[in-house]
């Protein structure tokens, strides 16, 4: 969808590129941040994609055309922007923000509140905001909006220059949140940019990690830079706990559960007792035609003929398929029982995992 | 005029009475004069405004000349024109205009150069060619600033435009002149009163215009930030 051909930029009155011969292939509905330390050339790198910086060599195709041989306006209409500081005009409301670029390029007025009511609903903006100006909205709003605008026309391409930094971590992590989820439906090709790893890692389908003078380091998925970073520059970027970071990145899904002990709550205490011995445990996960419904341990069971007899203690967490080892691990350390017990989303008992099992993931 | 300073049982009140159409003519008159000076002076001046600001090296010549025309006394002025365009209406004009385009081009300028980085390059990214980008965002943004401007020059204007009369182009200052030719106080006072109560509401009055244009820029957000001349020294009234 996008594509770099030995990209170089050298601004003038300047020795060092800013950007040198980089080439990247970004495909179509992909997510690719562009991460690394100030002066590594991400932004300029990205501004040369709707030519708001002219590359002094090299090629830049969007949807195989050459961006140079097109008309700039025409272009930028075409590729959703976003930048850090948002720059929403400031006198203009929120839905004549949103409805700028349809706007421009000349849509009827009646298509252009329907994609506004649409965007507003998209981005849990509420309708009587519509009206309000720029000043008059919360930090996060601001950057609601913000996205919202660039999504607006509904370009096949967008680019992000640190959309969510000016807000305070718990607003950022959830706008991330919400704009995974809304790319998942969308499926739009994406070069976002910052500086923080963390984000990179949760935001992207590929990393392209770049050096001080636009140099390409590595270009991998997330869980690869972290498994395998191609040289010291990368390793020293990803930083410390390059092991958690890649669990937050496996799905429990993807690497299956154990066996664990379980009994359904009507078995007998021998039953309880045999399964707790089967793994090694003194206690048992009590379930009720497959669903969840507790533990209980060896002596709780002193003296009682069945399991039904005692009150099953709730687990305090645990986990389903679709978390990622991370929690899992979190789950473990946090549970008195050392497992974590894995279940569905219906609450249907599938397994649990132990740290043994979680670590091997990582080492091997 | 009727009535006269010699005739002391005539009250003040009794005199405006009986002079009021006369006054209102000067002062209609005096509003025309305003209203012609700022009027020229700005369509001079936005273009000039805007160039300067497009191509900043033409900023500090643009300034440079408008700044000397500012600095000419008032009446110098007048009498520098005599000899071309005599005791006409043009003469008093072009020297209202002329001290109105450095305040208003200046201010101009100004609210442009305000405008914030980050919009402009937003709009720019989205797709606003550069002439949009003057008419939809810079202007009604430099809004705020550009009306400080003319507010400056209207009521400096208004204050110039009683100079006019030395030349007999009528306004308030011909009461003023007149009342200290015939030593009738009232006159005097009553032109110099009616030509600041003029300068206030022409201010007040502007200022509510630009509140009701530019109802994004509450106080907090986008104060505006208009350049003030410094003040003119030895202006000759009279």
């Amino acid at each position: 969808m996008i594509s770099l051909e030995r990209v170089s930029k050298v601004f003038p009155g300047t020795s060092r590129p800013a950007v040198s011969e980089l080439s990247l292939e970004i495909a179509r509905g992909e997510t690719v941040v562009l991460v690394g330390p100030s002066g590594c050339g991400k932004t300029t790198t990205m501004r040369m994609i709707n030519r708001l910086i002219e590359p002094s060599s090299g090629a830049i195709l969007v949807d195989g055309k050459d961006v140079m041989r097109q008309d700039p306006v025409q272009l930028r209409r075409g590729i959703g922007y976003v930048i850090q500081s948002i720059g929403l005009l400031p006198h203009r409301t929120v839905a004549q923000n949103i409805a700028t670029v349809p706007k421009l390029a000349g849509w009827d007025d009646q298509r252009i509140r329907r994609r506004v009511d649409e965007l507003m609903d998209i981005f849990g903006l509420d309708r009587e905001m519509m009206d309000r100006y720029p000043s008059e909205l919360s930090g996060g709003q601001r950057q609601r909006v913000g996205v919202a605008r660039a999504l607006a026309a509904d370009p096949p391409v967008m680019l992000m220059d640190e959309p969510f930094a000016a807000v305070d971590p718990i607003v950022r992590a959830r706008l991330q949140d919400e704009f995974l989820d809304i790319q998942r439906r969308l499926r739009k090709t994406i070069v976002f940019v910052t500086h923080d790893i963390d984000e990179a890692i949760k935001m992207a389908d590929r990393i392209a990690m770049l050096n001080v003078g636009g140099i390409l380091e590595q270009y991998a998925s997330p869980e690869e830079i972290l498994r395998e970073p191609a040289n010291s520059f990368v390793q020293e970027f990803v930083g410390a706990e390059r092991g958690l970071k890649r669990l937050a990145l496996i799905k429990v899904a993807e690497i299956g559960v154990e066996e664990g002990p379980v009994v359904e709550r009507s078995a007998s205490t021998e039953e309880a007792l045999a399964a707790m011995k089967r793994f090694g445990m003194d206690w048992v996960t009590v379930v009720e035609g497959g669903r969840l419904l507790g533990w209980v341990d060896r002596a709780s069971l002193n003296g009682r003929a069945s399991v039904g007899e005692v009150a099953p203690r709730r687990f305090s967490a645990y986990v389903t398929a679709n978390s990622s080892l991370r929690q899992a691990l979190d789950s473990i350390i946090t549970s008195r029982t050392n497992v974590a017990v894995v279940a569905d989303d219906g609450d249907r008992y599938l397994g649990v995992l132990t740290v043994e099992r979680i670590s091997k993931e990582i080492v091997s | 005029m009727r009535g006269s300073s010699g005739v002391v049982a005539i009250s003040t009140w009794q005199w405006v009475v009986d002079n009021r159409a006369e006054i209102l003519r000067l002062l209609v008159q005096h509003i025309q004069l305003t209203a012609i000076a700022v009027g020229i002076g700005f369509v001079i001046s936005f273009p000039l405004a805007v160039l300067a600001y497009r191509h900043r090296a033409l900023y500090p010549p643009i300034t440079w000349i408008t700044g000397l025309l500012y600095t000419i006394p008032g009446l110098a002025l007048f009498v520098l024109l005599l000899p071309f365009t005599g005791l006409s209406i043009t003469t008093a004009e072009v020297g209202l205009v002329s001290y109105t385009l450095l305040i208003l081009i200046r201010n101009t300028v100004t609210g442009l150069r305000s405008v914030p980085e980050d919009v402009k390059e937003a709009a720019r990214g989205m797709g606003y060619t550069s002439r949009q980008m003057l008419w939809r965002v810079e202007l009604p943004l430099a809004l705020p600033a550009i009306v400080a401007g003319i507010r400056i020059a209207t009521v400096s204007t208004i204050g110039l435009v009683t100079v006019a009369a030395l030349i007999g182009r009528g306004g308030l200052g011909q009461l003023i002149l007149e009342g200290l030719n015939r030593l009738y106080n009232t006159e005097v006072l009553l032109g110099a009163l009616l030509s600041v109560t003029l300068a206030l509401v022409a201010d007040g009055a502007l200022l509510l215009g630009q509140r009701a244009l530019t109802p994004w820029a509450r106080e907090r957000t986008y104060r505006t930030r208009g350049w003030m001349p410094p003040r003119k020294a030895g202006f000759p009234v009279g």
